[in-house]
């Protein structure tokens, strides 16, 4: 066959609903963080790139100087989060559309589930454990 | 009508005169016959037709007058039964409903005709797939009246307003061509599809029946609406104007707005 070939569906037997609402949940949670990503995303990269001289003014001080305020800390806390799970979350999607078998499923979502703890753990203590007077 | 697989000539003999005004189309048909090919192949055929003519109509030709042994289902043959969805030209359609000036290429230039299976569902033999799929996704959102209590003794009165609630959705006649046109259920067999969520909507929204709830928690589910991307492939296949992605849609807001 020389185009996409796609296997049959599986035999779907479904088991009895689960009444749980967290596929509502994660919908919901794609739109709202998607919005507040727009402004945050956008706001970061205009103050990065466009405003007094852009990207090259961007080095030590210059981080360690926002980094002094409460509000750039949270808004970039903000987008840490936001931003890992709301990809996490449509990779999930995409690993249970494309994984065929359970296994694969599984291991997929391991790594990827892996990946976002370790991320979000290590961008929230560089946020938070930053040290401006650092020497040498 | 039957055809065995030895027979390369049509069913009914020889080819009839060709009307005033024919034109000579390519039709290129994805066959498949399970007891001799491990693959599904590719065969055209040279027909003479009449820009009113229906696909539906090719595809008679190809079986009555050239190969015997093409297989496709059609009922009524107009658009009421729902037998003749297939891929045509890569969208899904009723042959029956598909005329061929609509799909004539522009400036008199030669015009072929692709004709494929649905997609997504097994294929039994050239354009016949299984249905079985698709109807259990059908039969497993409850598409029945169910209602609780005392049967009133007269019949269950329903205000214009409240059948008109869901009169789009009470169109459907399982065809499939919606379902077998998302990609989610392309890749996912086990997602509901947009037939199903249409029929578990017509019985939704009817204010005569009860189930709405035991329908909301199924449909709430990881295989439910919520693997819906809205690509708007199933409202652009339904041949009967249903606005499936409208539907599929309006189920979301009854669980976001209704229920939590």
């Amino acid at each position: 066959m020389s185009e996409l070939t796609l296997a049959k569906p599986r035999a779907p037997r479904r088991p009895a609903a689960r009444r749980s609402n967290s596929e509502l949940y994660s919908w919901l949670f794609m739109r709202i963080s998607g919005v507040a990503l727009v402004v945050l995303v956008l706001g970061h990269l205009f103050i990065m790139n466009i405003l007094d001289g852009g990207v090259h003014r961007i080095n030590f001080g210059f981080v360690a100087g926002r980094w002094a305020s409460p509000f750039w800390q949270m808004w970039d806390l903000a987008m840490l989060w936001l931003a890992q799970i709301h990809g996490g979350n449509g990779l999930r999607t995409v690993i249970n559309d494309y994984a065929r078998k359970d296994a694969t499923r599984f291991w997929l979502k391991v790594l990827l589930y892996v990946s976002m703890v370790l991320i979000i753990a290590l961008g929230s203590y560089v946020i938070f454990t930053f040290d401006p007077n650092i020497t040498d | 009508m039957t055809a065995t697989a030895e027979v390369s000539t049509g069913s009914r003999g020889n080819q009839p005169p060709v009307p005033d005004g024919a034109i000579t189309v390519t039709v290129k048909v994805r066959r498949f016959n399970p007891e001799f090919d491990d693959e599904p192949r590719w065969d055209s055929f040279e027909i003479p037709a009449l820009p009113s003519d229906r696909v539906l109509n090719l595809l008679h030709y190809v079986k009555w007058y050239l190969d015997g042994t093409l297989t496709f289902r059609r009922s009524c043959a107009h658009g009421i039964c729902g037998s003749d969805a297939m891929r045509i030209n890569g969208v899904n359609r009723l042959a029956c409903k598909v005329l061929l000036k609509d799909l004539l290429a522009s400036g008199g230039k030669p015009t072929t005709i692709t004709i494929e299976p649905i997609k997504g569902l097994p294929v039994h033999k050239d354009l016949l797939v299984d249905m079985e799929p698709f109807f259990e996704a059908f039969k497993a959102v409850k598409p029945y009246l169910i209602t609780y209590g005392n049967e009133p003794t007269r019949e269950r009165v329903q205000s214009i307003a409240d059948r008109e609630r869901f009169d789009d959705t009470t169109k459907c006649i399982l065809c499939a061509a919606c379902t077998t046109s998302c990609p989610v259920y392309w890749t996912e067999g086990s997602y509901f599809g947009p037939a199903a969520i249409v029929n578990a909507h017509r019985f939704i929204f009817d204010s005569r029946d009860e189930g709405a709830e035991e329908r909301l928690d199924i449909l709430n589910d990881v295989d439910g609406v919520w693997r819906c991307r809205t690509t708007f492939n199933c409202t652009d296949a339904c041949p009967r104007g249903i606005q499936v992605t409208k539907a599929i849609q309006e189920v979301k807001r009854a669980l976001l707005f209704k229920r939590t």
